[in-house]
């Protein structure tokens, strides 16, 4: 029997998430990242902590005006405070972004992983029906959606463009995914991990998907900043959010138009999307670093 | 099936733990059908020791991999043949009872530890990982497995290096991770796949002891798959060699190195470089491995052999000659004549 110094001294299990926060401590990018996605995800959930004034109150006779106390920002074309308008955009703008981002991760890595995995007809189904999807113009595809949805009932909320974008955003990561796994699945670690008695489901989420994560992260981070933009052009189109709904997409297309008389109105929802669109990648940049134990 | 049957199909095999009978395998490949067993049989005794030996695509590891189920299928296909351990058929049996034989009873080390380790889980995760789903232990208890069978291996502070990532460790060390990682359950046989391939000469000796005593000390049997006649004499107790998916030569260990029934054994001891032959020109074996897609009429090594006398060489496949001493065999029309060094 060991004592109990013994099983004090035993090195504690490093798991890889374990490892990985160690790593992330001590990544400033992480830092930097981190602070300005909670920052932003307190300005989506509390927008009224950050600003007293009320966006949906617009006066034209503020239009292009200066900023003044209340609005630190100055107002745009129709005369609304483009400080107040920011932080009430941030909560849409967030929501799409996330919701549509991690909808299409989960297809993308179910699909992906199964067609990797499994292969033969499997593969053949999926693949193709992913290249299907994948060659449906975005923009089309999501008008039809789009209009369907907001037809059955539905209003073209937040939720039906991030589902909309999501469903039409995933096939990219799921290639991305089901290639990495095919090559991981060849490694001979997986056949020892085989070879040791280990079923199908415990190689494919202990022994593949730890090592074809990292591609498809970096994917979908970028997929994040991007779903974020194409909510900003649906706006545009007239079927994405729709006023009253406040975004920065919405916001970005209002006062395009008038940049040469005011750039401000435009500037900055567009260097919040940004800011928030960088954050994201780097944040993933740094996690898919951590995860991966030979970049140590 | 009852317990009578159970015997009977034990008493049917001769109580080996391992025999694989009659194997043949072919790969569906796009430029045909490679045969790559052709009636392959061996098998093993609780404790024993066989060396498999034979060059590149002789079938070794194929016949290693049939036995573990980690065949990939397709492009291979297994035509016939058994694979019996403890009397049961294992190519037989349903998958799920096939996974519980895999580790438990039959483990196996890769050739290139580096490769066979997952990269992003530390050594100490990997090797209790098995224990923890396969035996339920618990996490900490099986952690402390993990240090003991390190200590087993010997792998120098296994306690520090628990948590040290596979590429942290020397090539040497990684091979006696592998090999702590099969030993996890603690198998009745170990496959040995080259063991000792991706290292260098004085690793390589170690790694060859350190499984002579862990075989010793663990009273288990072994296949030890090599390409290098050098590294099994102090192992093995028995020699199979292979050619072209077939076993062309099986005898102990000691009788093989003193006087060999087969001429292409003969040709592949000749061919070991010694130090008292310095100045003379290496002794080689002619022409290639046949293709497994087009192997030859006949015997299969025929082309390449200094004693073949047509037409029956080139006709007639041999069939195994029993020599002398015990359970020898050669798959030569002249074993005899060549084991008594008269074949002209």
């Amino acid at each position: 029997m060991s004592s109990p110094e013994e099983s004090t001294t035993l090195a504690k299990p490093r798991s890889l998430a374990a490892d990985a926060w160690y790593d992330l401590r001590r990544s400033p990018i992480f830092w930097i990242a981190s602070i300005i996605v909670v920052a932003l995800v307190g300005i989506a959930a509390f927008p009224g902590l950050f600003t007293s004034a009320d966006p949906k109150a617009c006066s034209l006779d503020f239009r292009f005006a200066g900023p003044g106390p209340e609005a630190p920002f100055g107002y745009d074309v129709q005369g609304c405070n483009v400080y107040a308008r920011t932080m009430y955009g941030a909560r849409s703008s967030i929501e799409v972004g996330l919701f549509a981002t991690l909808m299409a991760g989960t297809i993308a890595f179910a699909l992906g992983m199964a067609a990797g995995f499994y292969g033969r007809w499997i593969d053949t189904l999926l693949s193709r029906s992913l290249d299907v999807i994948a060659s449906i113009p975005l923009l089309l595809a999501a008008i039809v959606l789009l209009k369907r949805l907001s037809a059955t009932g539905g209003s073209t909320g937040v939720w039906s463009v991030a589902f909309t974008l999501g469903v039409l955003g995933w096939p990219v990561a799921a290639r991305v995914v089901r290639s990495s796994v095919i090559s991981a699945k060849q490694q001979d670690y997986v056949q020892a991990a085989r070879m040791l008695g280990a079923g199908n489901g415990r190689i494919m989420l202990r022994h593949i998907l730890p090592n074809a994560m990292a591609p498809a992260i970096v994917v979908l981070t970028i997929m994040l900043g991007t779903v974020i933009a194409t909510e900003a052009t649906l706006s545009f189109l007239g079927i994405g959010l729709q006023p009253p709904a406040i975004s920065w997409g919405g916001s970005i297309n209002d006062n395009s138009a008038y940049v040469r008389t005011a750039a401000g109105p435009l500037l900055w929802p567009a260097g919040f999307l940004a800011v928030t669109v960088l954050a994201f990648i780097m944040l993933g940049d740094a996690i898919r670093d951590a995860f991966d134990p030979r970049m140590r | 099936m009852t317990d009578i049957q159970i015997q009977l199909d034990r008493v049917a095999d001769d109580a080996h733990l391992l025999d694989v009978r009659d194997l043949f395998i072919e790969f569906h490949t796009r430029d045909g059908i490679a045969k790559v067993i052709n009636g392959v049989s061996y098998h093993l005794d609780a404790g024993e020791a066989l060396a498999v030996l034979g060059e590149s695509g002789s079938g070794k590891s194929v016949t290693a991999q049939a036995i573990m189920g980690i065949l990939d299928i397709p492009p291979g296909k297994i035509v016939s043949g058994q694979i019996c351990y403890n009397g049961r058929d294992l190519l037989s049996l349903p998958e799920k009872e096939r996974r519980q034989v895999r580790g438990k009873e039959i483990a196996m080390v890769f050739q290139d530890a580096l490769s066979a380790l997952n990269p992003v889980f530390p050594v100490g995760w990997q090797i209790s990982e098995t224990l923890r789903h396969r035996e339920g232990v618990a996490r900490a208890d099986a952690l402390r497995r993990a240090v003991e069978l390190m200590e087993l291996v010997r792998i120098p502070a296994a306690k520090q290096r628990l948590r040290d990532y596979p590429h942290e460790f020397s090539g040497g060390m990684r091979q006696r991770v592998m090999i702590a990682m099969s030993l996890a359950l603690s198998p009745k046989i170990l496959i040995a796949d080259e063991p000792t391939t991706a290292l260098d000469v004085t690793v390589q000796a170690q790694v060859m002891d350190l499984l002579a005593e862990l075989r010793r000390e663990l009273h288990m049997a072994m296949i030890l798959i090599t390409h290098d006649l050098g590294v099994v004499a102090d192992v093995a107790d028995r020699i199979a060699v292979m050619y072209a998916g077939r076993i062309v030569e099986h005898a102990d260990v000691h009788d093989l190195y003193a006087v060999q029934g087969h001429p292409y054994t003969k040709g592949l001891i000749d061919s070991i470089p010694r130090l008292d032959h310095k100045g003379q020109e290496l002794a080689t074996i002619q022409g290639l491995p046949p293709s497994l897609m087009d192997i030859p009429r006949g015997c299969p090594f025929h082309p390449r052999c200094p004693y073949r006398k047509d037409p029956i060489c080139s006709t007639q496949v041999p069939t195994d000659q029993r020599l002398a001493s015990g359970t020898r065999t050669s798959r030569c029309h002249f074993a005899k004549e060549v084991l008594d060094g008269t074949a002209a």
